[in-house]
């Protein structure tokens, strides 16, 4: 069993490999978390977690310059059907296209795009920074036993677009924003947050240790 | 619902938590790691570091610290003080900063904020602003960056500043009201206000805090989306959570999350 992190070049990994290994340690679900550029470690993994920081196009091209990384990934994921995580830009990178920094194909694993938030009130400041509820709108085993809703628990988000998923069934649950933001995203054995749960302190280390216990 | 942020914010030097009143008679207060595990239990919504050491061969203490903090916080981190490289910044942020907060080095060269925002993305750079009055009595505000701790005066306008690094990337920007800092007698809220309603990101105020109630003013009369604090938690006049718990009941939106 083994968890692989996939390193291609987008910041902040130590704090998602911290956050995963003490959520494995504490969750009773310990298994090997691997941080790792090498698409045959990503191609052999039993769970695949995609981070990503920065921006759309900057995280493809990181992709991209790895060779074999997207076909280890669409081997792993699509073909195995390994659990896997998206998150920030790793989630959004789970669209079809992304529309920051000029239009870009995404993995196309959700149907829809990724395109920059428009909050209805002009005084809510853009990126949506800072720590949101989250209100769910079909359960999902990554969500067990953590409280939602307007009195729920908070997930920190700092991003200035979002995945439009083309799909509703697609969509975990939202966050709100001046409007319905995308914040978690769903289908089969793929999901994908839009905040960070390694830095979401409770929220984020139940969801993980939800994510290395799921079999779907 | 989206909550206001409340950040401790825990000065550095050589490794150590240090916090001077207008920026003199520094005190030394502990180990930053230990600090940044009690805020992350008393519920802070971010941590602020601000690395003050001067001499170079020390500069790389504040890895270690910050390399040790994302291993036992998962909360989110900035880091400033001193950056003045596109390096810097990236091994910050590998060691598990989430946001790079410049300040001279944007002053100096706006467009190392535009070079750090194209390559790291706008979400975590952060630009320091510190700013001081210098309209006269009786004359219409007026606000100036100043730098080296308040000292350097650079005639730049803080306005157009904010306005200025906002559009060439900065994703926040931190605002230090050099009157105020460490006097205790609130944020100077007109120039949170003038700074806040002038730039589309979002705003931390800073400097001044004595009172809970003047973290409640800098929300709602300074238009902050987040408010920083030193000294006020970091020898415990009162913690986090009872901060929170105040602006609750003032009726601003707070995450208390048990």
């Amino acid at each position: 069993m083994s968890v692989a992190i996939v390193d291609y070049g987008s910041g902040n990994l130590h704090s998602a490999a911290k956050a995963f290994e003490r959520a494995a340690r504490e969750s009773g679900h310990d298994q090997p978390i691997v941080v790792t550029s090498d698409p045959g470690q990503v191609a052999r993994a039993d769970r695949v977690v995609l981070p990503g920081v920065g921006a759309f196009a900057d995280c493809r091209r990181g992709l991209d310059d790895i060779p074999g990384m997207i076909e280890a990934l669409e081997q792993t994921v699509r073909q195995r059907g390994r659990p896997f995580f998206g998150i920030c830009v790793g989630m959004q990178l789970m669209a079809d296209v992304g529309r920051e920094h000029g239009v870009t194909p995404g993995l196309g694993w959700i149907p829809g795009e990724v395109d920059r938030i428009a909050p209805s009130d002009p005084n809510l400041k853009i990126p949506h920074m800072g720590w949101n509820t989250l209100n769910m709108l079909k359960p999902h085993p990554l969500l067990t036993d953590i409280p939602l809703g307007p009195d729920g628990l908070h997930a920190y988000f700092v991003h200035s677009y979002e995945l439009k998923a083309a799909q509703r069934s697609d969509l975990v649950a939202q966050a709100n924003y001046g409007g319905p933001l995308t914040a978690i995203v769903g289908r089969d054995n793929m999901v994908g947050t839009q905040f960070h749960p390694e830095k979401s302190q409770k929220l984020g280390l139940k969801l993980i240790a939800n994510f290395l216990k799921w079999a779907p | 619902m989206f909550k206001v942020r409340v950040i401790p914010c825990l000065d550095v030097k050589d490794g150590r938590v240090v916090k001077g009143v207008n920026f003199v008679n520094l005190r030394d207060a502990g180990d930053p790691v230990e600090a940044a595990i009690a805020y992350d239990a008393a519920g802070a919504d971010e941590l602020c570091f601000l690395d003050i050491t001067a001499s170079h061969e020390k500069r790389d203490t504040i890895y270690d610290v910050v390399t040790r903090t994302a291993e036992a916080c998962f909360m989110p981190l900035t880091v400033g003080g001193g950056v003045r490289t596109v390096d810097d910044i990236r091994k910050l942020l590998t060691c598990g900063a989430d946001k790079v907060s410049i300040n001279t080095a944007a002053v100096d060269r706006r467009a190392f904020v535009k070079e750090a925002a194209e390559k790291f993305g706008d979400q975590c750079i952060v630009v320091a602003i510190d700013a001081k009055k210098v309209s006269k009595p009786g004359e219409k505000d007026r606000w100036e960056i100043f730098t080296f701790g308040g000292r350097k005066q650079t005639g730049i306008d803080a306005i157009e500043y904010a306005r200025e690094v906002v559009s060439l990337g900065a994703g926040e920007i931190l605002l230090t009201s050099m009157d105020r800092d460490g006097t205790k007698s609130g944020y100077d809220i007109p120039l949170t206000r003038a700074i806040a309603d002038a730039i589309p990101v979002p705003v931390i105020a800073s400097g001044g805090v004595g009172t809970l109630a003047h973290m409640v003013d800098g929300i709602r009369d300074g238009h902050a989306t987040a408010v920083l604090a030193a000294s006020i938690f970091h020898f415990g006049e009162h913690s986090v959570r009872e901060a929170k718990v105040y602006m609750d009941k003032a009726g601003l939106p707070m995450r208390l999350d048990p």
